[in-house]
């Protein structure tokens, strides 16, 4: 798989510089918090807004596969029939319909990438490759779009999770000049509980990844109800210490939850609706922990 | 009491007299004028009698110099005095009535103002002024393109001038140009020269203006030095004496320090924007290399520092400040409905042998409009490659605060445009912007904005067979209907030719009125300031000036683009509908026509996304445009050339125009600058500035772009690098002007319904900043419109 779900240009939170981002599709993880649900599942798909359908039945007739039936005024697809061509999208006169997901050939993608080339240079900016998670893609094409953006001179970010094989970091560090590394939940079973798997894997590829030289910007998304606390801050420093590893930089990124609104479009439920971000007071005091163990370059947000 | 600006008690007090007293009509000068006109008609040359109308209104005039006062000398009797100037635009009762009681951008006038204006100004005027004789001798299809909105005409109320003092304004003094016209008067060659006869008039009227700027001068120092006298203060008894001294020197003589020095070019201010009402006022230019060489001299001769510097900077400020544009009315208020006077003042840029041009003057005027935080003058900063990153960067610290100054120029796009129109190196170094982004070659140039063209809707009437349906008129072409044209070529080609068409009506109608200009409404005043005028014995309105430029402004490339491509992509490429669909959408103003709606708005490639699709369409429309313009001879001996801005003429043209094939509804704004149409750049600001600089720059006179921030995108350190990061890309690519509104849109739906309280909010409109309160409905909604280039 390989489907991008949004090519974000004049992107200035997801690393040094003006950056242009790949959002991939499909995560191995389930974050209850999560803001690009739309990257979670690694198929295409039909994102809808209920809300906002006025019933007029212009997506039923414009369909040529007959997936969409009018019932109680309302679309209903039936997506064992739906070949995802996208015509409802162009008749739906509220324009609520889109398909997220769409794959590149690793020309066009470059093509897409090196438009912004100019601004890479001048601000010291580049490319991220996000998702979703980006080293669960094809890897052979990830690998290709790296190679590629090396001989272009355009330095590349990943943004990972950290929840995939450790061979997959090996294969792209050559490319790669900054990981955004992913660290949530110290506990593993507040891991499992608020991610779905624990956090084993992803430690083990932290403490690899640092070991190989990787520069690394450790991200902590941060929830009053789940990680916001001293008790986790403490122990993710305690873990980085024990084992060595020199972030270049620590990001706090306070939780939001703007991407509340994408859940009912694609048929799905945010479970998020009871977390909120810790005050301002807290996010400094935590900020302030990472800087008095040496992690000087600490930042709250991206 | 919001905190009040300014760097001092004084300059905190001069401000807030600016900013709290109300726009005034004042008829002293057209009184003077009348009178004066009434007894001397035909005595003298036309040159002559216009140099003595200003010569009159300064011997006569009744004198200003406020408490606190530096910089000293008004247009009008007081702070934010409008004077009239009936010569040009003879306004009737009614229209006097009207603008003291519009809402926006008013003028008070009195009931004795009407009376005055009734029995004395329209009865010597009426069929003498230039309006009238314009508007008399345009053709009757000129009329009818005018008054349906395909062009404006700038010299309809106000005379040409969009120029700006050079060098000399800042180390001449008048009796130094009076030697210089003295010289040229004596070599006059009456036997070999047939034209020596009128050479001489116009040099006389040059000397005579000199007079009147002396005069005044003279009269201000008598002035200072009686209220001196009366002064009970000895720390301000002092400053009037020291004001007196100065006048000693300035205007007659060149300055001796920096105080004298903008003194001097106050004086210069005054003259040139009494003697006539010339578009965009008048300009320092480059104010900073023009002062510096004092402020250097006076710091090391211990007379001087920053903060008494930056006084009289502010000082100035306040004087630019105190006048108003002069009053407007009709479709001329519609196209520049605003106070602001358009002064436009360049820092930074390079010197005329190419070095870097930022000096410590340079950094006191970026902490003066920071202070100050005035519409006027219009300040930015022009950057060049050798501008340090430290004068940059503390421009966007100051431009981030969110009211549209410094703007960003660039400054080998300024000095390519001038040397490509033909200017010497040198003398396009000593160029730059002014007006709103309009490059001209300063103290050498005359360069005559004419009007604004309606692009949009030329290819209105290319779809209905040249029929307007606005104005139910025939007004362009028969060259067929939409449905007629079979390909997008043939659409091309007579959209082409409608073009060509409606330019030619406009430059008609140009040429008569440059004549009549020349003829009959000569700038002495001007003409001693500006190079080679006085050397040529000619005047700046009749081709003086060593260089000579129109231009006619292209409004709404965004609009007329994604117009083009809407119809390419969807009836010619995809054919996901007919032109006679389309056609039928626009006419119900896509009420009832969703799906197509919906394709053309939401799904065709646009301009300002980066994408080549509809960006080729738009050098496409770029080139044609310009090519049917540039280098076409003037009246003047020069040539046209073009420039893309708007004022808030978009406002205008987007009213007079029905639903366009882009999704556009009818009368809706169209897009303005080279910015993209409104909501159709999805991709960023990076995407923006990517397409916008596909356009040619190199071969305008200027281009217009505005882009938009919310506060987050430019907070801290790393938001004032990207911000300088996106200039300094942008001007890689060889943009010619960028400026920034820093605002989140929730603060300005809020100030739209809460207009009390946000008195203070000022926006970028076009070239120029203005209070968010004055301007239109339409206006305002388009800013809060403007897509917000913000990010999570």
């Amino acid at each position: 798989m390989k489907n991008i779900t949004n090519i974000q240009k004049f992107s200035i939170h997801d690393g040094d510089g003006i950056r242009t981002s790949v959002f991939f599709k499909g995560c191995p993880l389930k974050c209850e918090w999560c803001h690009n649900p739309e990257t979670q599942r690694y198929e295409r798909e039909m994102q809808f807004d209920p809300e906002q359908c006025t019933g007029c039945g212009a997506c039923v007739k414009a369909c040529p596969s007959h997936a969409l039936t009018l019932k109680d005024g309302r679309p209903v697809l039936d997506k064992e029939v739906c070949t995802l061509c996208g015509k409802c999208e162009n008749y739906c006169p509220a324009g609520i319909r889109e398909i997220v997901g769409r794959e590149y050939t690793v020309k066009e993608l470059i093509k897409e990438l090196m438009k912004d080339q100019i601004f890479y240079e001048d601000s010291g900016g580049g490319v991220t490759l996000s998702g979703g998670e980006v080293m669960t893609m094809d890897m052979d094409y990830i690998l290709a779009v790296a190679r590629e953006l090396k001989r272009q001179d355009v330095t590349l970010t990943i943004d990972t999770c950290g929840y995939v094989p450790y061979e997959r970091f090996r294969e792209l560090l050559p490319y790669v000049n900054t990981f955004l590394y992913d660290v949530k939940v110290m506990d593993p079973e507040l891991h499992k509980e608020y991610i779905g798997t624990d956090n084993k894997l992803i430690l083990e590829n932290l403490v690899c990844l640092a070991r190989d030289g990787a520069r690394i910007y450790i991200r902590i998304p941060t929830i009053k109800e789940v990680n916001g606390n001293e008790k986790n801050m403490r122990e993710t420093i305690a873990f980085l210490k024990e084992h060595d590893i020199h972030p270049a930089q620590v990001n706090l990124l306070p939780y939001h939850d703007t991407g509340s609104g994408k859940y009912p479009k694609l048929d799905m439920e945010y479970k998020g609706t009871d977390l909120h971000a810790p005050d301002k007071e807290e996010m400094k005091s935590f900020a302030q922990l990472f800087v008095d163990a040496g992690f000087a370059n600490t930042k709250i947000g991206g | 009491m919001a905190k009040l600006r300014g760097m001092n008690e004084r300059i905190q007090k001069l401000r807030e007299v600016s900013v709290t007293t109300p726009v005034h009509i004042d008829l002293e000068r057209a009184k003077i004028e009348t009178d004066f006109y009434k007894e001397n008609d035909g005595k003298y040359s036309i040159p002559v009698m216009r140099a003595l109308v200003l010569k009159e209104y300064f011997s006569k005039k009744t004198l200003y110099l406020g408490e606190g006062e530096l910089i000293i000398g008004e247009k009008g009797r007081d702070p934010q005095a409008s004077p009239t100037f009936p010569e040009l635009c003879c306004h009737s009762v009614e229209d006097m009535t009207v603008m003291s009681e519009r809402e926006l951008v008013s003028f008070h006038t009195t009931e004795e103002d009407r009376k005055l204006q009734a029995e004395e100004i329209i009865p010597y005027w009426t069929g003498r002024s230039m309006r009238e004789k314009i508007l008399e001798r345009m053709t009757p299809e000129w009329h009818e393109c005018y008054s349906a909105g395909m062009f404006t005409e700038f010299m309809e109320q106000r005379g040409p001038g969009h120029t700006c003092g050079g060098e000399q304004v800042f180390t001449t003094g008048y009796l130094d140009y009076k030697e210089k016209i003295k010289e040229t008067m004596d070599a006059l060659d009456y036997i070999n020269d047939p034209d020596a006869v009128n050479k001489c008039e116009e040099l006389k009227a040059m000397d005579i203006s000199c007079d009147a700027v002396i005069i005044l001068g003279e009269r201000y120092r008598k002035l200072a030095l009686e209220m001196a006298e009366k002064e009970a203060d000895e720390t301000r008894k002092a400053e009037l004496l020291e004001i007196a001294a100065n006048l000693e020197v300035v205007p007659a003589h060149k300055p001796q320090t920096f105080w004298q020095a903008i003194q001097l070019y106050w004086f210069t201010h005054l003259a040139v924007t009494t003697e006539l009402n010339p578009w965009d006022a008048f300009s320092p230019g480059r104010l900073d290399q023009h002062l510096n060489p004092y402020y250097e001299r006076d710091v090391e001769a211990g007379i001087l520092d920053d903060e008494k510097a930056l006084e009289l900077l502010e000082c100035l400020w306040v004087k630019f400040y105190n006048q108003p544009a002069p009053v407007k009315v009709g479709i001329t208020l519609k196209e520049s409905a605003t106070y602001t006077d358009f002064a436009n003042i360049n820092t930074g840029g390079v010197t005329p042998d190419g070095r870097n041009g930022v000096n410590n003057v340079s950094y006191l005027i970026l902490d003066c409009m920071d202070e100050m935080k005035l519409v006027q003058p219009n300040s930015n900063v022009t950057i060049s490659k050798k501008t340090p990153a430290k004068f940059l960067k503390r421009a966007c610290e100051v431009s981030r605060k969110g009211w549209g100054q410094p703007a960003f120029y660039n400054t080998e796009a300024q000095i390519m445009e001038l040397v490509n129109a033909g200017k010497e190196l040198e003398d396009a170094r000593r160029g730059g912007s002014s007006g709103c982004v309009e490059t001209g070659a300063w103290g050498s140039e005359a360069y005559i904005l004419t009007g604004y063209l309606n692009i949009p809707k030329v290819f209105q009437l290319t779809l209905f067979n040249g029929f307007d349906q606005y104005s139910g008129k025939q007004i362009g072409l028969k060259l067929g209907y939409a449905k007629d044209f079979k390909t997008y070529e043939e659409l091309w080609g007579a959209f082409k030719k409608q073009l060509e068409h409606i330019v030619d009506i406009k430059m008609r109608g140009n040429n008569v009125i440059e004549q009549l200009y020349a003829q009959e409404m000569p700038a002495p005043c001007l003409s001693v300031v500006t190079n080679d005028c006085i050397s040529n014995a000619k005047d700046y309105n009749a081709g003086g000036a060593r260089y000579n430029t129109n231009y006619i402004q292209g409004v709404g490339i965004g609009t007329i683009t994604d117009c083009l491509s809407a119809i390419k992509y969807n009836v010619y490429d995809k054919k996901n509908f007919t032109m006679e669909e389309l056609i039928e959408a626009m006419e119900h103003d896509f009420e009832g026509y969703d799906v197509i709606y919906r394709m053309v708005h939401d799904k065709t490639p646009k301009y300002g996304n980066d994408d080549d699709y509809a960006d080729d369409i738009m050098q496409d429309v770029f080139e044609l445009y310009r090519s049917t313009i540039t280098g076409r001879p003037n009246m003047k001996g020069g040539k046209y050339g073009v420039d893309m801005l708007p004022t808030t003429c978009h406002v205008y043209f987007g009213d007079v125009i029905l639903a366009t094939p882009n999704g556009r509804k009818a009368h809706k704004p169209v897009s303005e600058g080279i910015s993209p149409e409104k909501s159709a750049d999805t991709n960023g600001p990076t995407a923006v500035v990517k397409s916008c600089a596909k356009m040619d720059h190199l071969a305008t006179a200027g281009t217009l772009l505005n882009q938009k921030f919310t506060p987050d995108v430019v907070a801290g350190e790393e938001g004032l690098e990207h911000m300088a990061s996106l200039i300094r890309s942008y001007f890689s690519m060889d943009g010619h002007h960028i400026q920034f509104n820093v605002i989140d849109r929730q603060t300005l739906i809020d100030a739209q319904n809460n207009p009390e309280d946000y008195k203070d909010l000022i926006v970028r409109v076009a070239g120029y900043s203005d209070f968010f309160r004055n301007l239109s409905k339409p206006l305002q909604d388009e800013i809060i419109e403007r897509t917000e280039q913000s990010f999570d």
